[in-house]
């Protein structure tokens, strides 16, 4: 019989949970609470014994000195109470450590029928709440209908004696399993069963995938096997690998480009190769510390003689913008999976992460799932346990904001892992399957979860069907894994290893047996979370956590004894071949046999038109815009931009130096409140090398030029290395594209030809400044489908593209820690120095958003000589010339100059009459324009010489001093003071918009 | 000179080993990472360590209160050894997690040497989040804490949701009384931070931000000393570096805080 037991905080204590809740539901909806207490509830479905009970109500779950319990309701007062609970199949991580608390205590085990469920009981009081108040705290602010069920009893239809009653949100799917077999007579009836079962295939696959079903020697081999027409798992399996997320069709497509005012059409054959791939491999010849690329679930960089490094990034955008927290979770957790999955195996030892969403304070009429802000909290607090219950810091992050992302939100998350040079005297980046290798599944069991991604949304929910299409991450389960896999690799027992996400073992396995070619696997072998899946979801189900390891035979048993220590489920449940079959049996029954080739031979290409009308045919012109007066209150106003302001707020919830590693934290200066410009950490605690790692979006360009946005968002990251004294040679990058649907479609995607140019432009900036630069990229994704369709005032649906948008995010080595420097100023009297050219470009700038402008002259990278700059400046750090640096980015000189006072809680005196210019007579362009290449630079006046020798031939000018004092003052072109403010009202304006959250 | 040996605990989603065992060696102790697993199957022997670490992580998720799951298991398997160890005269260091598992476990207040009642608490921060921030510490100087020797002001970061120390009148009189007090928030010039945020991060009463038990040799805090183990580690490292270069003092600090405290500890069981 089950049992619930109310755990809530003693009377006396303050609940800081419950007056968040008071405090969100005032600040987001104006209802104002009295007063929210919070109550745990555990229901155990088990049988226990009363003194078992007692037992665990006491030892585990109650905190005798600041909780009291019972297995009867609570008595607490309230007006309103609101029960929250997860749908059945959502995973509940404080459920499973609950289960493994009291089968460790009472020393008893948990049958497969037996589970604790965790859930909430919130008591409201507050006089004149509404119902309508009650639904919009319960649906809005606690609780998800995707994932959560909620509850709602006032007072006086409040039973004390049953409470909230007995909710078990147990899995029943009440199932047989059963393959079932699909004949494919003709191409509309594929296509048919395509829609029908979500599975998405291309039109154009459809007659290839036929050919081989009906191929007779294909059809021998199968009837030997005893099945003949394709079956689901196999259609599910070929869905899989030739979906947009694995196979990447989009950036291997075939583009018409065509110049519209030129007239030239030109055939561009697979971006990913000409842009990508080619260019990394080039350079790769040139760079001996590039070690492994474009194979493997990360990119491979050489951190010193006895380490490598590991990088890669991703996004989680669809389900994270369903359910915000899930998503974000899942998506930080899953990326951690890659270093772990890379090579032998790295150690994470850093993270990243991006958020695009839109106007934290929308109050149109357009109605997304989640409000942005809501959404925001939720990815927030995603990433946040994502990354500090994973233990690994998260050191860098961007938050942007704009309406388009109303459609879709992005999540990009990054990782960077470390492993030895050599495992066991072996290279550790090299890795394979050989024929009788075991498969070897790990970490977390398998349920309905994320099949068929989110496409599962619509279907209707019944009491006990799984809420499967969105998964909530479980840190605990990964980070034991992660322990487990670390060490089974250093005792060289992984002979692979890669992850299980997106296409699960589909995915995992099918591309393992690549390189043995070929596995037998046995289905009914994998551990379920419950009972009644068909062969084919165990076969493509995303559920998380989870590893694919090969495994020698003869190292079978040290491989289990180790996974049991570290209390992490390892199950055989196949072998690797080299029969060239993918061979799946389940209870001896054949249900899939296809041949490992298939994958590689023969798909059609998928193919686009693009079509590129320059900006100034688009009709983009500059604005007409006389020049303002008051400077001061446009610099404080631009400081309290939501793309420019403080959002301290998120970083201080990440725990950012666990490991022990920190050089450089994400917030720098006297009062370490300024953003640094790059993260530092010292990843293999004995040496004094640093990894330095920075990430870019500049997605506002994309309205003009993507060419150039690109340019400029690859130059940024690049900057932000250089200004904390990262090597310029060692460069790796890693480029995230996020883009609205491609396609042409007359109706549905009237400009599809447009972005489909905006793509190719942009991947051929990609190549052009990467070679430029010389940064091989290590890594990278891309997410093609970010639109939304969203419901406004009338009934009426709009579709809301996201801006073209590429994060991009660079690692380089620092050679020795102790040089780095930070951007904040650090003594009066030393020489503020502008390093770089500032052109008239203010295309796409903050500068003028604030006006509601776009403007036409987009900033533009000039290569060669910025590399000459960066290479001189790297010198200078070098050489400790320099007391700051710091990179002018968004919002241009102005923004950035103040940026580097506050960090140094320093006053500054500027002229704007020196500042190195290229035909601008403008005070406001001076200060606002956001040309790429350009630093900001304080030293002490002793080392000017020398200084300003080792920039001999280069763009700077010393512009004016750090003062002693507070005062931050511009003197403009012709000599006027334009601002003279002290650096507290900098700092005021810009921590106004969200300081007060924390 | 005899071996000192340390044993920090691993496992079930402890995260702060590599660096918690790097600092013990920085210190000169013989430093080793164990599952606690291997340690409750019998291949570790407890006793065969003079410092035991329970280190900062999420044990079990902290899903039912930080430490409680950690420290169940710790007692239903290993009670009796622990106590042993301390008997022994030996050390216990808890560091957040670690912290947040020696109350829940009763090792901390330990008052009147009954290690096994849970009698002080450390709950969600007032402020209602997770929170990574440097923070000033004042030591005791009338504390016993074997591990704050000859310290007095230190920078420390913070890195906890549930750090609000909690006790009862009567408990929190008798940790102040008998100077069980080791470590309190101060103010970055080293007066008492009564209880404002963010100087005091988290609402703990009377500014409490570590304990140790009546004989001095088992201590608990929650911020980080294994964090500041190497002086770059510091948030204003570039600043001070700077400034000592204008005096053209090029040195840099050897050793840090965060080593002392370790430093402290083997001093002492090496003299023992």
């Amino acid at each position: 019989m089950p049992y619930r037991l109310e755990i809530a905080l003693r009377p006396e204590l303050f609940d800081a949970e419950g007056d968040g809740i008071r405090r969100k539901a005032n600040n987001y909806f104006g209802i104002e609470i009295d007063r929210v207490r919070s109550i745990q509830v555990v229901t155990i479905d088990a049988n226990l014994s009363k003194d078992q009970l007692k037992t665990i109500q006491t030892d585990i779950f109650t905190n005798p000195v600041t909780q009291f319990s019972s297995y009867d309701p609570l008595d607490i007062e309230f007006d309103w109470t609101i029960w929250v609970g997860f749908r059945p199949g959502v995973r509940d991580n404080p459920g499973s450590t609950a289960v493994e608390a009291v089968a460790d205590i009472l020393n008893i085990k948990f049958g497969s029928d037996k589970a604790i469920y965790t859930s909430k009981r919130y008591c409201l009081k507050g006089k004149g709440l509404s119902i309508e108040n009650i639904n919009t705290i319960a649906g809005e602010l606690l609780a998800n209908d995707i994932i959560q069920q909620w509850k709602i009893f006032p007072v006086h239809k409040w039973d004390p004696a049953t409470g909230t009653g007995i909710i078990l949100p147990k899995v029943i799917l009440d199932h047989t399993p059963r393959v079932t077999s699909i004949p494919v007579p003709s191409d509309s009836y594929l296509q048919r069963i395509s829609d029908d079962r979500g599975l998405a295939l291309n039109p154009n696959d459809i007659p290839f995938i036929r050919s081989y079903f009906l191929d007779k020697t294909v059809q021998t081999a199968r009837t030997s096997k005893g099945i003949s027409d394709p079956t689901d798992i196999e259609l599910e399996y070929i869905s899989q690998a030739r979906s947009d997320h694995c196979n990447h069709n989009t950036f291997r497509g075939l583009f018409r480009y065509r110049d519209l005012e030129t007239g030239d059409t030109e055939t561009v054959d697979n971006l990913f190769k000409t842009c990508i791939e080619v260019p990394t491999l080039t350079l790769q010849k040139k760079k001996s510390w590039v070690i492994s690329v474009l194979w493997d679930n990360a990119g491979v960089g050489r951190f010193d003689n006895d380490h490598y490094y590991v990088i890669t990034g991703e996004t989680h955008n669809s389900p994270s913008n369903m359910e915000a927290y899930g998503g974000a979770i899942t998506g930080i957790v899953g990326v951690y999976r890659d270093p772990l999955g890379t090579g032998k195996g790295a150690k994470l030892v850093m993270g990243g992460f991006g958020f695009c969403v839109g106007p934290r304070d929308y109050n149109g009429s357009l109605r997304p799932h989640l409000h942005p802000r809501r959404l925001l909290d939720g990815v927030i607090e995603g990433v946040r346990d994502g990354g500090n219950k994973s233990g690994i810091p998260t050191t860098f992050g961007q938050v942007l904001f704009h309406h388009g992302y109303l459609g879709k939100c992005l999540v990009f998350v990054t990782a960077l892992g470390i492993m030895p040079a050599q495992v066991k005297g072996k290279p550790s980046e090299k890795k394979k399957t050989s024929p009788g290798d075991l498969v070897i599944m790990c970490g977390g069991r398998v349920g309905k979860d994320g099949i068929h991604g989110v496409t599962a949304s619509s279907e209707t929910f019944s009491e006990h069907t799984p809420a499967g299409h969105v998964q909530i991450g479980d840190p605990y389960t990964q980070k034991k894994m992660h322990d487990f896999l670390l060490d089974a690799r250093d005792e060289g027992l992984v002979q692979f290893v890669t992850d299980n996400g997106g296409g699960g073992l589909s995915s995992s396995v099918g591309e393992s047996a690549r390189f043995s070619n070929g596995c037998e696997i046995q289905l009914e072998k994998v551990p379920l979370k419950y009972e009644g899946l068909d062969q084919w979801e165990i076969w493509v189900s995303e559920s998380q956590e989870r590893m694919t390891v090969a495994v020698k035979p003869e190292h079978l048993e040290r491989f289990m004894a180790l996974s049991k220590m570290h209390a992490v489920e390892s199950t055989v449940i196949g072998k690797y071949t080299d029969s060239g079959k993918l061979h799946i049996t389940y209870n001896d029954v054949t249900c899939a046999y296809i041949d490992m080739d298939l994958m590689t031979s023969g798909f059609p290409q998928w193919e686009f038109d693009a079509e590129w009308m320059p900006p100034e045919r688009r009709g983009l012109f500059e604005p007409v815009l006389k020049v303002p007066d008051n400077y001061q209150a446009l610099l404080l106003d631009m400081l309290s931009r939501p793309n420019i302001c403080s959002k301290e707020w998120i970083i201080r919830q990440y725990d950012h130096e666990v490991q022990g590693t920190s050089v450089i934290k994400p917030m720098v200066g006297a009062e370490r409140d300024v953003n640094s410009d790059a993260a530092v950490i010292r990843p293999v605690l004995d040496t004094r090398h640093g990894l330095a790692f920075a990430q870019a979006l500049l997605p506002s360009y994309s309205g003009i030029d993507t060419y150039h946005m690109t340019g400029c968002t690859i130059d940024e990251a690049v900057r932000r290395l250089v200004a904390v004294g990262a090597d310029f040679d060692q460069i790796g990058g890693v480029d995230n594209f996020c883009w609205p649907s491609i396609q042409f479609h007359p109706q549905n995607n009237p400009d599809g030809k447009l972005k489909a140019a905006k793509l190719v432009r942009s991947c051929r900036a990609l190549r052009d400044i990467c070679l430029a630069y010389e940064i091989p990229l290590l890594s990278g994704k891309d997410s093609m489908y970010v639109d939304g369709h969203l419901q406004g005032n009338y009934g009426e649906t709009h579709k809301v593209s996201a801006l073209e948008t590429l994060q991009f995010s660079a690692t380089s080595i620092v050679k020795d820690i102790e040089r780095c420097i930070t951007m904040d100023s650090k003594m009066a009297d030393d020489l503020v120095y502008i390093l770089g050219m500032t052109r008239n470009e203010l295309g796409g700038s903050e500068y003028y958003e604030h006006f509601g402008y776009v403007g036409l002259n987009v900033p533009k990278v000039i290569p060669k000589t910025f590399v000459a700059l960066y290479r001189a400046l790297g010198h200078a750090i070098d050489k400790e010339l320099v007391a700051s640096a710091h990179g002018i980015y968004r919002g241009g000189m102005g923004i950035h100059l103040a940026l580097v006072a506050m960090g140094g809680n320093l006053g500054m005196e500027i002229d704007l009459g020196v500042v190195p210019v290229e035909q601008i007579d403008r005070n406001d362009v001076v200060l606002f324009s956001e040309s790429p290449g350009r630093f900001i630079v304080t030293i002490d006046p002793e080392k000017k010489e020398v200084f300003e020798k080792t920039f001999k031939g280069l763009d700077f000018a010393c512009i004016g001093t750090v003062t002693q004092g507070n005062h931050f003052v511009i003197k403009g072109i012709d000599g006027q003071i334009l601002v003279d403010v002290s650096v507290q009202d900098l700092k005021a304006f810009w921590k106004k918009p969200f300081g007060e959250l924390i | 000179m005899s071996m000192v040996k340390a044993l920090v605990l691993t496992g079930y989603g402890l995260n702060c080993d590599h660096e918690t065992a790097y600092a013990l060696e920085l210190s000169g102790a013989v430093a080793h990472r164990f599952h606690i697993n291997s340690l409750i199957e019998g291949a570790v022997n407890l006793m065969d360590f003079q410092i035991l670490v329970f280190g900062g992580g999420f044990s079990w998720g902290d899903d039912h209160g930080a430490g409680v799951i950690q420290a169940v298991r710790m007692k239903t398997n290993l009670g009796d050894k622990i106590l042993e160890f301390i008997d022994a005269g030996n050390l216990v260091l808890g560091i957040c997690n670690g912290f947040q598992t020696l109350v829940n476990l009763g090792l901390l207040p330990g008052f009147d040497h009954d290690y096994t009642k849970r009698s002080v608490a450390l709950i969600f921060n007032d402020c209602g989040n997770f929170r990574d921030q440097w923070v000033t510490l004042k030591v005791v100087s009338t504390s016993p804490c074997i591990f704050t020797t000859g310290l007095d002001t230190l920078e420390f970061p913070v890195r906890h949701g549930e750090g609000k120390f909690y006790a009862k009148e009567t408990a929190m009189r008798r940790l102040m009384d008998e100077n069980q007090v080791v470590l309190q928030y101060a103010m970055p010039d080293g007066s008492p931070a009564g209880q404002k945020f963010p100087f005091n991060p988290n609402g703990s009463i009377q500014d409490i931000a570590g304990i140790c038990d009546p004989s001095g040799r088992i201590f608990g805090l929650m911020p980080h000393p294994e964090a500041f183990n190497h002086w770059t580690n510091h948030p204003n490292w570039p600043r001070i570096k700077e400034k000592k270069k204008r005096l053209k003092d090029n040195t840099t600090p050897v050793i840090t805080p965060g080593i002392q405290l370790f430093q402290n500890a083997v001093a002492f069981i090496r003299n023992k």
